[in-house]
């Protein structure tokens, strides 16, 4: 694979410039890039579990809980963001462990794995409209702003909060790489193939399952938290329940799951595209362009299940392999 | 007893059936072909806006316009497995899942796209029936009835046809079957029309209680699937103990604590039933 790793060199160069550019460009690409960026984070995180089948459609549950934690310990102790952070991510991981815990212990898989997480997601969503004093409910809520303030996370400039959030993503990127290299993700690979016989041949599966949960929750709750942060403002249906949840399970597949960078691509075509899409139809058709997008979505799902990167990669560093020669699924 | 608390007892109990009517048509198609449609609740308001459409724009005789909603949920539920599930039948099960995601914001950017985010509703107030004391709505009364006529009619469906010996026989071996010469492509198609079909029954009910706009499937989706893995999913009677079940613990906790917190009760019972029983209340 001599090739294909010089290959992958030649792509990083572009990709380098691609993520510098935005610091000299236009406060409205700026906007774009500080939300690509986020949003790539939260789709890895969902793709760490999601590439070994482990499908969740609540990770709004996890954006919802790092989303409001920090604000409401803001706005009502004024805790600053930097802990409140972190105790976001403990509590979604904790979250994410009571469920996951029984759900491995019960070999809850495939379609009632994905319906119990959608449950989850549901609850979060429907607690913080429940908690309408505190969150206030559907119409959402802003952190008390204090103007430019390191301390409480609030950077109105736009290219400041874009070198945090890139920071964010990296974390994200390193997470995969971690996984990627290291015995867990053979464990889950053979989890995800068979579960019974990972289990003979020795792999822990309900200790790499809840690491990997944990893992890839505590980064969407880091996701969810930069994204009140930059956006300042809070809704329980932007930060969580169905909507959100299906739209992070969508954007990282569209992009690619099994590859580093595909959930990144993911965020930045689903980004720009409803972005080009909305400035091409205007407000004269609302949803235009989600209908496009869901469409779209259903054409990738059956045509590209690997997405751009899994595609591209395939068509552009196996190019002479046969495809008969390949293993049916 | 309080006569508010049997009022919301009486009100779950109407609830669980248009529940039961949601869960029915989801559970044919999985039970059968082995695919959670999660757009199913996207179908329903597809048909909930044709019928409002005809009715209202089109002015429409109501029973009319019911019925040509009821067959346009059928055509949609036919196509959905044609141009959706049928390409990537060989994949894994959760594509198909995700699959018909997809098709849920198609259908939800579409509707808004034909008919903006407004609430529309038909414009019908019925009557609200008092007996003894206790109100109940007129036309959740009916959409009781009609769910349970529309249960009772798959069932004898089901259980006196040919056809619907055919479906039953499927959902019980996949593999043998076709070998026994059965044609499943159209055991399929016609599984997915039927539930596309009632589907529509469900919208002609819902679109008499409640206000349709493109994300209504949002709400009662997530509380269908909740009901169909409940009561395992493909077992349909399980799906219909299942419905009367949460119905009353949204009826029943709506009574004593605020809307949404009878809701987040009846998610986290189910959360907490899946992991005790993962096969649902009647799975084996």
């Amino acid at each position: 694979m001599s090739g294909a790793r010089g290959l992958r060199f030649l792509l990083y160069l572009p990709l380098a410039a691609a993520v510098a550019a935005p610091f000299f460009m236009s406060d409205y690409f700026q906007h774009l890039a500080v939300q690509i960026a986020i949003w790539s984070l939260v789709y890895t995180a969902w793709a760490l579990m999601g590439r070994f089948r482990l499908t969740s459609l609540g990770h709004g549950a996890f954006l919802g809980v790092g989303a409001y934690v920090p604000t409401l310990l803001w706005n009502n102790f004024g805790v600053t963001p930097w802990l409140g952070i972190p105790l976001a991510m403990a509590l979604s991981v904790a979250l994410a462990l009571i469920v996951g815990y029984p759900c491995s212990r019960q070999k809850v898989v495939g379609h009632y794995f994905a319906l119990v997480t959608l449950a989850l997601g549901q609850v979060v969503m429907l607690v913080i409209v429940a908690a309408r004093e505190v969150t206030g409910g559907s119409l959402g809520m802003t952190p008390r702003a204090v103007g430019r303030s390191w301390y409480a996370l609030q950077l109105p400039n736009k290219a400041e909060f874009y070198a945090v959030a890139l920071v964010a993503w990296l974390i994200g990127l390193a997470a995969w790489r971690f996984v990627e290299r290291g015995m867990i993700r053979l464990a889950l690979e053979s989890i995800a193939e068979d579960e019974d016989a990972a289990e003979a041949a020795g792999v822990d599966v309900l200790r790499e399952k809840l690491k990997i949960t944990a893992l890839s929750t505590g980064l969407t709750a880091l996701g969810g938290a930069l994204y009140a942060q930059y956006l300042m403002y809070l809704s329980p249906d932007a930060m969580s329940g169905v909507g959100i949840s299906l739209e992070i399970v969508f954007a990282a597949i569209a992009g690619g799951m099994y590859n580093m960078l595909g959930p990144t691509v993911g965020a930045a075509f689903t980004i720009l595209l409803t972005e080009g899409l909305r400035v091409l139809f205007g407000t004269h058709f609302i949803g235009a362009a989600n209908t496009i997008y869901g469409a779209l979505l259903v054409v990738f799902i059956i045509f590209m299940p690997r997405g751009i990167v899994g595609t591209a990669e395939r068509l552009l560093l196996q190019p002479r392999q046969p495809v008969a020669a390949q293993p049916a699924e | 007893m309080d006569i508010y608390l049997l009022e919301a007892i009486i009100n779950g109990l109407l609830l669980g059936g248009v529940l039961a009517l949601l869960s029915l048509g989801l559970n044919l198609i999985f039970g059968v072909i082995d695919v959670v449609w999660i757009c199913y609740a996207e179908v329903v308001m597809a048909a909930m806006y044709a019928v409002f459409w005809l009715y209202s724009a089109l002015g429409w005789p109501l029973l009319v316009a019911c019925a040509v909603g009821i067959a346009f949920a059928t055509v949609l539920g036919l196509l959905v497995h044609v141009v959706v599930i049928e390409p990537i039948l060989g994949s894994a099960p959760i594509n198909q899942l995700l699959a018909t995601g997809g098709l849920l914001f198609f259908l939800q950017s579409l509707a808004t796209l034909l008919f903006g985010t407004d609430f529309r509703n038909l414009g019908i107030r019925l009557p609200v029936l008092e007996f003894g004391g206790i109100y109940v709505s007129f036309s959740r009364l009916i959409a009781f009835g009609v769910a349970l006529v529309g249960a009772v009619g798959l069932y004898l469906f089901l259980a006196r046809t040919y056809l619907g010996t055919a479906i039953r026989a499927i959902a019980q071996d996949r593999e043998v079957m076709g070998l026994m010469g059965a044609n499943e492509r159209r055991i399929y198609i016609l599984t997915s029309a039927i539930g596309g079909g009632l589907a529509g029954l469900a919208a002609c009910l819902l679109v008499l209680q409640y206000d349709v706009h493109p994300f209504i499937g949002l709400t009662f989706g997530p509380i269908t699937f909740m009901v169909c893995v409940l009561g395992g999913l493909g077992n349909m009677i399980g799906g219909f103990i299942a419905a009367f079940i949460i119905s009353q613990i949204i009826a029943v906790g709506g009574y004593y604590f605020p809307v949404e917190a009878a809701e987040v009760l009846a998610f986290v019972f189910f959360i907490v039933m899946i992991l005790i029983r993962p096969q649902g209340i009647l799975g084996k």
